[in-house]
C-alpha cells in the first residue's frame, strides 16, 4: 500500500520539488522517508552526507529537529498552546532557554507576518494563520529542508497562494523545498517535478514551463 | 528538554481535561488520606494507653496470683495435688523486709452497692493502704485517705471517688457522714480529687476502704493485686529479684504468682500497636494501588487520544525517551498533586479528631505520612509506565495520519 520501490533520487541543497501522483502512489512513503519519520527495509537514505540506517532512534530525532521542518494538511497545532508556544516547542524540546526560545519564536512568527496574533490560541486562527503559524514552527529550527505535505489541501484558494507565496520565499533564501499535492496548480511552480505511480518515479522533469 | 518545561507540559496538558484530571486527584487524595487517618488513630491510641500505663510510674511492679507462662500449676501441679495459691496480706506485709521496696499496696477489688439515705450505685469498691495513695499519685479533694494502720485492722472508713461523692450526696459535705457498703457501714473520711482515668483505674468513680474491710465484704482470704514501688528506678531489678525469693519461700518453694513491670506492658502494648498501625497503613495503601490502575486506565486512553500530538512531538524531534519521560511526569504529577492534597485533607481530618476527642492525640506518624506520599508517586510511575511506552513507541508516520 505505501510501499516505494526502487526510487533513486537526488536533491540538491536549496532546490524546489514538487511531488504528485494519485493516492497511494508513495508520495507520502517517500516525503516520511525523506523526513526520517519511516526507514526503508532495504536501500540507503543519505541526508548530508550521513546514513541515516546507521542511527538510532535519538539520532534521527536529533537530525531531524536539525535538517527538517514539516507543514501538514492538518497544520498540527497544539490546541491548548497559543501561537508562540506552538512555535517555541521545538525549541523546548531541544531545552533552548526561554528568554531565547521565545525571541526567536517572536522573530519566526513575524517572518510569517503573525506578530499581532502570538498570543492567539489556533481555534482563534484562520486556517490560513494557523498553515502560517506551523511554518514559523517548522523553519524555527533554522532546518536545510522543508517539508509539505497538501499544505493548502485544508484552505481556500487565497490563503493556499499565500502560503505557496511564503514557502516560495524561504526557498529562494536557500531553502530546499519539497511539496507533495494533489493540486497541479500548485505542483507546476516547482523547479523539478516529480511524478509518481505504484510506488515508483514515473516522470522526473527539471525546469519545466513556468506556471501562469 | 528542561526539567521545567517536562513540568510546565504536564500541567498543561492535565488542564485541559479538568473533570477527569480532578476525578483522579480524588481518587488518589483519598488513598493517602486514608492512610493518614487510619495510622493517626492507631497511633493516638498508642500514645494515649502508653501515657496512661507511664502515669502509673517507672518504679511500679505489679504482683498476681498464677503464673502466665504455665496456665496454673501445670500438669506436674495437677499430678500431686498442688494448684496456683493465692496472694494474701500476709504476702504483702512480708515485702517490707526488702530494703529495695519502698512501699507496697495490697488490692482487694469488688463491685459493690453504696448508698447514702435514698441514693444508691453500683460502683466498684477497692480494699487496699494508705500506701496506694502514693503510688498512685492522688490527690484528695477534701479530708484525708486511708490511715496508716496495719494491714490486718479493720476500720469502717471510706474514701469517696469525685463523681460517686458529688452523685450521692449532691452538693452535701460527705465528710463524716455514713455510707452503705453492702451490707456494712462506713464513714466518709475523704474525697478524691476529680483525676479521671488513670492507669487501671477511674479514680472518680470507686470507693476505697481498708483492705481488710474488702475481705470480709467480698468474703475473700485473697488479695487480687499487690503493687510494689521499688525504692528507686534502678533498683528495679533487685526489687524484683527480693519480691520474688520472698514471696516463694513463704509459698513452699513454688513461685506461682507472676511479678510485671511497667516496662514490660508498654512495650508489649508498643509492638502490638505498631502492627496494627502498620497493618492499618497497608490496608490503606491498596486504595493507592487501586488509585494507580485508575491512573493507568486514564493514561492508556490519554495516550490513544493524543496520537497525533505525539506523532507531532516525534516529527519536532523528540526522541522515544523525551515522549516517555513526558508522560511519566504527566502520571507522577498528578500522583504528586494528589497525594499533597490527600496528606493536607488527613492532616485536617486528624486536627479535626484532636478537636473533638481532645483526651487522644491523633497524630498520624511520620514514617506513615511519608510512606503514603511515596506509595502515591510511586503507583502513579509504575502504572504510568505502560501508557508511557505505548506513546514512546507509536510509529511517527500513523500517529500523525490519525
Amino acid at each position: 500500500m505505501h510501499a516505494l520501490d526502487r526510487v533513486d533520487l537526488d536533491i540538491a541543497a536549496g532546490e524546489y520539488v514538487s511531488i504528485m501522483g494519485p493516492s497511494g502512489s508513495g508520495k507520502s512513503t517517500l516525503l516520511n522517508v525523506i523526513g526520517l519519520l519511516d526507514r526503508p527495509n532495504s536501500g540507503t537514505y543519505e541526508l548530508d552526507g550521513h546514513d541515516v540506517a546507521e542511527l538510532d532512534d535519538s539520532e534521527l530525532a536529533a537530525l531531524r529537529q536539525q535538517q527538517i521542518g514539516f507543514i501538514f494538511q492538518s497544520f498540527h497545532l497544539v490546541a491548548r498552546m497559543t501561537a508562540l508556544e506552538n512555535v517555541e516547542l521545538p525549541m523546548v524540546l531541544k531545552g533552548i532557554a526561554p528568554k531565547e526560545r521565545r525571541q526567536r519564536a517572536a522573530d519566526a512568527l513575524a517572518s510569517v507576518g503573525l506578530a499581532q496574533r502570538s498570543a492567539h490560541r489556533p481555534d482563534q486562527l484562520s486556517g490560513g494563520e494557523r498553515q502560517r503559524v506551523a511554518i514559523a514552527r517548522a523553519i524555527v529550527m533554522r532546518p536545510h529542508v522543508l517539508l509539505a505535505d497538501e499544505p493548502t489541501g485544508n484552505l481556500d484558494s487565497r490563503s493556499g497562494a499565500e502560503i505557496i507565496r511564503i514557502i516560495e520565499e524561504l526557498n529562494r533564501d536557500g531553502l530546499a523545498l519539497l511539496v507533495v499535492t494533489h493540486d497541479p496548480k500548485v505542483g507546476e511552480r516547482a523547479k523539478r517535478e516529480i511524478k509518481m505511480a505504484d510506488g515508483r518515479i514515473s516522470a522526473d522533469v527539471l525546469d519545466p514551463v513556468p506556471a501562469p | 528538554m528542561m526539567a521545567r518545561d517536562v513540568f510546565r507540559l504536564s500541567f498543561q496538558s492535565l488542564r485541559r481535561y479538568p473533570l477527569r484530571t480532578s476525578m483522579l486527584l480524588v481518587a488518589i487524595a483519598i488513598g493517602v488520606a486514608s492512610v493518614i487517618v487510619l495510622t493517626s488513630v492507631a497511633e493516638g491510641g498508642r500514645r494515649y494507653i502508653s501515657g496512661e500505663f507511664s502515669s502509673l510510674g517507672t518504679n511500679l511492679l505489679i504482683m498476681l496470683p498464677g503464673r502466665s507462662d504455665t496456665a496454673g500449676a501445670g500438669l506436674q501441679g495437677m499430678l500431686i495435688g498442688e494448684t496456683s495459691r493465692d496472694l494474701t496480706l500476709d504476702d504483702a506485709r512480708a515485702l517490707a523486709r526488702s530494703p529495695n521496696v519502698a512501699r507496697y499496696a495490697p488490692l482487694v477489688v469488688g463491685g459493690g452497692a453504696v448508698s447514702w439515705g435514698s441514693r444508691e450505685r453500683d460502683i466498684t469498691v477497692l480494699g487496699t493502704n494508705a500506701a496506694f495513695r502514693d503510688i498512685q499519685g492522688w490527690e484528695l479533694a477534701v479530708g484525708s485517705f486511708l490511715p496508716a494502720t496495719d494491714l490486718d485492722v479493720l476500720s469502717p472508713v471510706c474514701v469517696l471517688g469525685n463523681l460517686v461523692a458529688s452523685e450521692l450526696f449532691a452538693g452535701a459535705s460527705p465528710l463524716g457522714e455514713w455510707v452503705r457498703i453492702g451490707e456494712t457501714r462506713c464513714r466518709v473520711i475523704g474525697v478524691l480529687a476529680q483525676a479521671g482515668m488513670a492507669g487501671f483505674f477511674d479514680s472518680d468513680e470507686l470507693v476505697v476502704i481498708p483492705a481488710a474491710n474488702a475481705q470480709q465484704i467480698f468474703d475473700t482470704p485473697s488479695v487480687f493485686r499487690i503493687y510494689v514501688e521499688a525504692s528507686a528506678p534502678e533498683r528495679m531489678d533487685r526489687a524484683r529479684a527480693d519480691i520474688i525469693e520472698i514471696v516463694t519461700s513463704r509459698h513452699q518453694g513454688v513461685e506461682d504468682f507472676t511479678v510485671i513491670t511497667m516496662d514490660a506492658i508498654l512495650s508489649t502494648f508498643n509492638s502490638i500497636f505498631g502492627v496494627v498501625t502498620a497493618a492499618l497503613a497497608g490496608i490503606a495503601s491498596i486504595s493507592l494501588i487501586v488509585a494507580g490502575v485508575l491512573i493507568m486506565n486514564v493514561m492508556l486512553v490519554a495516550v490513544t487520544q493524543r496520537t497525533p500530538e505525539i506523532g507531532l512531538f516525534k516529527a519536532l524531534g523528540a526522541n522515544r525517551s523525551q515522549i516517555l519521560m513526558l508522560f511519566l511526569a504527566e502520571a507522577s504529577v498528578l500522583a504528586l498533586a494528589g497525594g499533597l492534597i490527600g496528606y493536607a485533607g488527613g492532616q485536617g481530618a486528624a486536627l479535626l479528631l484532636r478537636t473533638v476527642y481532645p483526651i487522644i492525640d491523633f497524630h498520624a506518624p511520620l514514617w506513615a505520612s511519608l510512606a503514603g506520599l511515596a506509595v502515591a508517586v510511586a503507583s502513579g510511575l509504575v502504572f504510568g509506565i505502560l501508557p508511557a511506552r505505548r506513546a514512546a513507541l507509536l510509529d511517527p508516520v500513523e500517529a500523525l495520519a490519525k
